[in-house]
């Protein structure tokens, strides 16, 4: 083990980028559900078999999804950083990534939660469409609760890709495993660092995927 | 009163446009249960969905109980489905929801207060036989029981119609009696109006007291029960009948009864109940019947099924009913 490994250890930076990591994929996943939610639910219920078709609402969201979802996202952050400025004051920093990581990650959350939706059968929704229900409950008491199962299995993807953009985000002045990878790894030539960096990556990613699962299994009653 | 008038639907397509009912008339009254019969693809689906309005019909008007739907705003119209209970083929309970959840749901739309709400579910369960399952999931319940689940929900609040799209279509043979069974006694004691949708014969002879043949988006013949067996007047009508005897289980020189009629057994009509409570196809393999004064006379001899269960059914309806019987050698 390299000495510079021990430093970082001893003065805490890789416990902070555990944290820092940790820190922007929870917090911008949770602004992405904030936003791409409400809008996987627009596309649901405009799309011509969703519950209140409106063509032309349907295509203008799904272009605008669908153009920020092809952007790369190496591209999209830094074309981003003027916004996050804009927001947090600076563009450097933790917070400062969150923005980005938000921008990128929200329409990729609008499709998943998107496709959760579909997954409730159009059965269902006749059924409490018969019984006199409002467009506005059966989004509420049918679609959400419903899906709920399949949308926990979808933000545990939607964290796990999130956790992968931070990464990027550490080399433009972000901070967490990325950053430490990048600086003290790759430039300093340091293999050991970048490996630590992929391990302590991979059990995050596990501990994510784990704990999502068994929280996706207890709440679906489908299965028992 | 449901009142369906000139009613016809043209589904947009591609191809520019599929008439799947046209100038559909016809009336159920109240406390009846009415049958729509007809093959796949006749159009019933759609006739069902337009009573309550959840096709638009392209021309034509439904009024149900003098409320033409057509003119309801869409809140009206939201309060008038209310009463109008819809069951489906394949149930459609909601998943995440428990059985007693379900039923309540309904009453929550009509905003009951939660515990009258439960209380009202609970009675319904009742209804329907499943008091024990009220904190099961659906899909720790059986097919039959499903069914059962979205009856009672379909009923829970003040529901005075019911519309069974296919109800008993993804059941088997004893399930599907029960069911019919329990709608049947649904009409007698709730007074719930029915309306059932189905493709098979036998369902609308168990239950129903008035029938529509529909073919092709038209009603081909509507009549009483009884009368649309005895004669029934479009071909159709008469497809559907004989589809009903010819069923796929087939007969092939089984074992063989003879059944004895010594003028005890009287207008009953014997083999007819008798293949209509087992549901099993029957083969009268020989006939020799007189009727001497409104008694029967002489001895019918009939195939039985090849399925063990049907067989064993046929013989215990027998017995349990004192009809005399022996087995033979086939014929
Ligand atoms: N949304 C739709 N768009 C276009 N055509 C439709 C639509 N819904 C139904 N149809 C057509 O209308 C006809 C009648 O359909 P419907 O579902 O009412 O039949 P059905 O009698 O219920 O048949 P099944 O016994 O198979 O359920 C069919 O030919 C079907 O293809
Ligand atoms: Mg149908």
């Amino acid at each position: 083990m390299s000495e510079l490994l021990i430093k970082l250890w001893d003065s805490g930076t890789i416990q902070k980028g555990i944290w820092e990591t940790v820190y922007m994929t929870f917090v911008s996943a949770f602004f992405s559900y904030l936003i791409g939610l409400p809008l996987g639910i627009l596309l649901n219920v405009t799309a011509k078999d969703g519950i209140h078709p409106m063509p032309w609402l349907y295509r203008i969201v799904s272009i605008f999804v669908n153009i920020f979802r092809s952007i790369p996202f190496v591209i999209l952050m830094v074309a981003m950083l003027p916004v996050a400025k804009l927001i947090t004051g600076t563009s450097l920093g933790n917070n400062a990534m969150i923005v980005t990581l938000v921008i990128a990650a929200a329409p990729y959350v609008a499709r998943m939660a998107e496709s959760s939706f579909k997954e409730v059968g159009g059965g269902v929704i006749e059924a409490a469409k018969s019984m006199g229900a409002s467009d506005m409950r059966i989004i509420c008491q049918v679609l959400i609760p419903e899906a709920k199962p399949s949308l926990i299995v979808g933000s545990v993807i939607s964290l796990v890709t999130i956790l992968g953009y931070s990464a990027m985000a550490g080399t433009i002045g972000g901070g967490g495993l990325g950053m430490i990878a990048v600086s003290f790894g790759y430039q300093r030539f340091n293999d050991d660092i970048i490996w630590i960096c992929v391990l302590l990556t991979i059990i995050i990613v596990q501990i994510i995927q784990e704990t999502g699962m068994l929280i996706a299994r207890k709440t679906d009653k489908r299965i028992r | 009163m449901i009142q369906i008038e000139n009613l016809s639907k043209t589904y947009k397509t591609s191809a520019g446009g599929f008439t799947a009912l046209s100038d559909v008339n016809l009336t159920v009254n109240d406390g009846e249960i009415f049958g729509i019969i007809g093959l796949s693809g006749a159009g019933k689906s759609t006739l069902v969905r337009c009573i309550n309005f959840l096709e638009v019909p392209t021309s034509g008007k439904v009024v149900i109980d003098g409320d033409e739907m057509g003119t309801l705003s869409k809140k009206e119209l939201l309060i008038k489905r209310r009463s109008i209970g819809m069951i489906f083929q394949g149930f459609n309970l909601l998943e995440q929801r428990t059985v007693l959840k379900n039923i309540c749901f309904p009453l929550e739309i009509a905003k009951v207060p939660k515990e009258q709400a439960v209380k009202r579910a609970r009675e319904l369960l009742e209804l329907v036989g499943l008091a024990d399952k009220e904190s099961s999931y659906p899909s720790q319940l059986s097919g039959g029981q499903k069914q059962r689940v979205a009856i009672a929900r379909a009923l829970a609040a003040e529901t005075k119609y019911l519309l069974c799209d296919e109800a008993t279509s993804a059941l088997d043979p004893d399930t599907t009696r029960s069911i019919l069974d329990l709608l049947k006694k649904v009409n007698k004691e709730l007074g719930v109006t029915i309306i059932v949708i189905t493709h098979e014969m036998k369902v609308i002879e168990s239950i129903c007291d008035r029938a529509a043949v529909l073919d092709g988006g038209n009603v081909a013949e509507l009549a009483p029960v009884s009368e649309l067996f005895a004669n029934p007047k479009s071909d159709i009508a008469r497809k559907l009948i004989l589809s009903a005897v010819n069923t796929a289980e087939e007969i092939k020189g089984g074992r063989v009864i003879r059944i004895i009629f010594d003028g005890e057994t009287s207008y009953k009509p014997v083999i007819a109940n008798l293949i209509l409570s087992c549901q099993a196809p029957l083969n009268i393999l020989k006939a020799d019947t007189q009727d001497v004064g409104g008694k029967a006379f002489g001895q019918i001899i009939i195939g039985l099924p090849d399925d063990e269960v049907l067989a064993e059914r046929v013989t215990k309806y027998l017995d349990d009913n004192g009809i005399k019987f022996s087995e033979t050698e086939a014929v």
